[in-house]
């Protein structure tokens, strides 16, 4: 039994800085713990990476292929994590009425999203952090302007956030897992990533260089293997991506 | 206790669609415990959730502690304690590990550790919610809604598929909260959790309230108690009727078989066994029906009230 007393009620919001801080590590210890999730961010984009760079299997042009698949890796890592990662989560915490309980907490709807970023740049950072160095043991060779790559990454981040949010808010939690993971393989494949864009036909080209993959990949690219101070045009592409999909997750979100 | 009521609900209309779920329905709840009772499929879950801020009412008006659950979401939630009626947790979380997190979501919650102990939830150690038993994530769930120490709790079907141990242990917590000052609203199609828990109850059928009062006023009002005898056959109804209360009845329902209808109280069965000494009959097979919450539901509705 419980003394007397005990739930005398005292409510209270904690400081929002301790909330979101709180909500941010549950949100990465969650993603951290999931399997799948670590398949998806980590092994997939670690082994495309040793894979390709230390067996000839596509042709990646002149230079050597770690310099060209890095930057690629780097994008799908971006993809990986803010794209497929959140909305698979983010559709199953719906789903499983986790993201409806928080909404009747302390914590603000605005708060929990600021958390989900954080948890999402978090992991990023560890996956660029593991990527870099392999890249490095592979010698990998980059150059340019690591503003530019800063904002590439940031601009990829917010693009594939709102159009990973966007799906998770609106589909079934098994629908955005299946799309989640779809989405994926296409953009994988038809985004740049580790096959050149120009393997593909002209006409196809055109439309796959604005996808928010191929401006991510092509843009580090661009930055990281060729020296370009600053890719404007790829940078432009995903910042359309980000008000488009961000606009549209917040118009049409729902929580339940 | 506070004078204002903890809800005040006025014609409240929330419709799914071409679906009425809830039809102009009114509601005050005071401090204590207040039971929304009523089949699957009334309104009480669309009500609850419309107090906690999760709809907006098509038509009417709803003050929650005095406040809007809409407009004053930010000020209300912290104030009150939610559970629903499934989910709500990271399916990879483990139980002690969410509950710290809701913890650290408030200003003052309680001591985590003596509430996983109250519960008995210190058995499920490392394992993550998907794992827990239907019983266990149920506790979770309502050491969620009361650890941040709120004013009221809203708890929807918080004994749905527990076991009957769990049940009162559930029960145990409630009364607790409600001895140290917590207000609590709870969703039940349970009659015996109404009647053994709240202070009021309000019966809801298709989305209004139809009767509302303490479980001893509702059992009373309306339905009528019987009290059953059986003696020798032919005795002298109209001279038993005499001895009875006003508004009493009496009759011989099949030879030997008598029952008296009324408000039966300790007073009344003496009249009936001292009219009987009196005339030399042995009352055999004494018994009294009080009516419960489920026959005044039956009598109001037509409908069971396991819809």
């Amino acid at each position: 039994m419980t003394a007397v007393g005990t739930f005398t009620p005292k409510p209270g919001a904690a400081p929002l800085s301790r909330m979101i801080g709180a909500q941010a590590v549950l949100e990465t210890k969650m993603l951290l713990r999931n399997g799948e999730q670590l398949l998806l961010t980590v092994v997939i984009p670690t082994l495309l990476l040793v894979l390709f760079s230390s067996v000839d299997i596509v042709d990646t042009g002149d230079g050597k292929a770690v310099d060209f698949l890095t930057p690629g890796v780097l994008a799908l890592a971006v993809m990986s994590t803010a794209f497929t990662g959140q909305a698979i989560a983010t559709g199953f915490e719906r789903r499983y009425g986790v993201l409806k309980l928080l909404a009747s907490s302390p914590l603000p709807r605005w708060a929990l999203m600021t958390a989900k970023t954080l948890s999402v740049l978090v992991t990023e950072v560890l996956q660029v952090i593991l990527l870099t160095v392999i890249a490095f043991a592979l010698g990998w060779n980059p150059h340019g302007n690591p503003l530019a790559v800063l904002l590439l990454l940031v601009l990829g981040t917010a693009a594939f956030s709102g159009l990973g949010l966007l799906m998770a808010g609106t589909l079934k939690a098994e629908a955005t897992l299946a799309a989640a993971n779809l989405v994926f393989l296409l953009l994988l494949v038809g985004g740049g990533v580790i096959v050149p864009l120009d393997k593909f036909p002209e006409a196809a080209q055109s439309v796959l260089g604005l996808l928010p993959i191929s401006a991510l990949s092509g843009g580090l690219r661009d930055v990281l293997q060729h020296g370009a101070s600053m890719p404007w045009g790829d940078l432009g592409i995903l910042a359309v991506w980000a008000l488009v999909g961000l606009g549209a997750a917040g118009r049409f979100f729902r929580w339940e | 206790m506070r004078s204002e009521p903890v809800v005040r609900i006025q014609s409240l209309v929330k419709r799914y669609g071409t679906k009425t779920a809830v039809d102009g329905l009114d509601l005050e709840a005071s401090a204590g415990i207040t039971a929304v009772l009523g089949p699957n499929g009334a309104g009480k879950t669309t009500t609850v959730e419309t107090c906690e801020g999760y709809r907006r009412p098509d038509a009417g008006n709803i003050r929650v502690l005095g406040l809007d659950p809409v407009a004053q979401a930010g000020e209300l939630r912290p104030r009150i304690g939610v559970m629903l009626q499934s989910g709500g947790v990271y399916s990879g979380a483990r139980a002690d590990e969410m509950l710290r997190h809701k913890a650290k979501l408030h200003a003052h919650p309680l001591d985590v550790d003596t509430l996983i102990e109250r519960l008995g939830l210190g058995s499920c150690g490392r394992t993550t919610y998907r794992r827990l038993s239907g019983g266990q994530q149920q506790r979770l769930a309502l050491a969620m809604a009361v650890v941040g120490r709120p004013e009221l709790v809203f708890l929807d079907e918080p004994t749905a598929g527990l076991d009957p141990q769990a049940r009162r242990a559930t029960w145990d917590l409630v009364r607790d909260l409600r001895a140290d000052g917590v207000s609590v609203i709870l969703t039940t199609h349970h009659m015996d959790e109404a009647e053994q828990l709240s202070d009021d109850v309000a019966i809801v059928d298709a989305g209004r309230v139809i009767a509302q009062g303490s479980p001893e006023q509702l059992c009373r009002g309306g339905a009528e108690n019987t009290l059953r005898f059986s003696g020798r056959p032919g005795l002298d109804v109209a001279s038993l009727l005499k001895a009875l209360p006003p508004d009493s009845a009496a009759a011989e329902l099949t030879p030997g078989a008598y029952r008296v209808s009324g408000e039966v109280d300790p007073q009344l069965l003496a009249t009936v066994t001292s009219w009987c000494a009196q005339h030399g009959v042995m009352p055999d097979k004494i018994s009294v029906e009080r009516h419960t919450l489920e026959d005044v539901f039956l009598e109001m509705t037509g409908k069971e009230l396991r819809g």
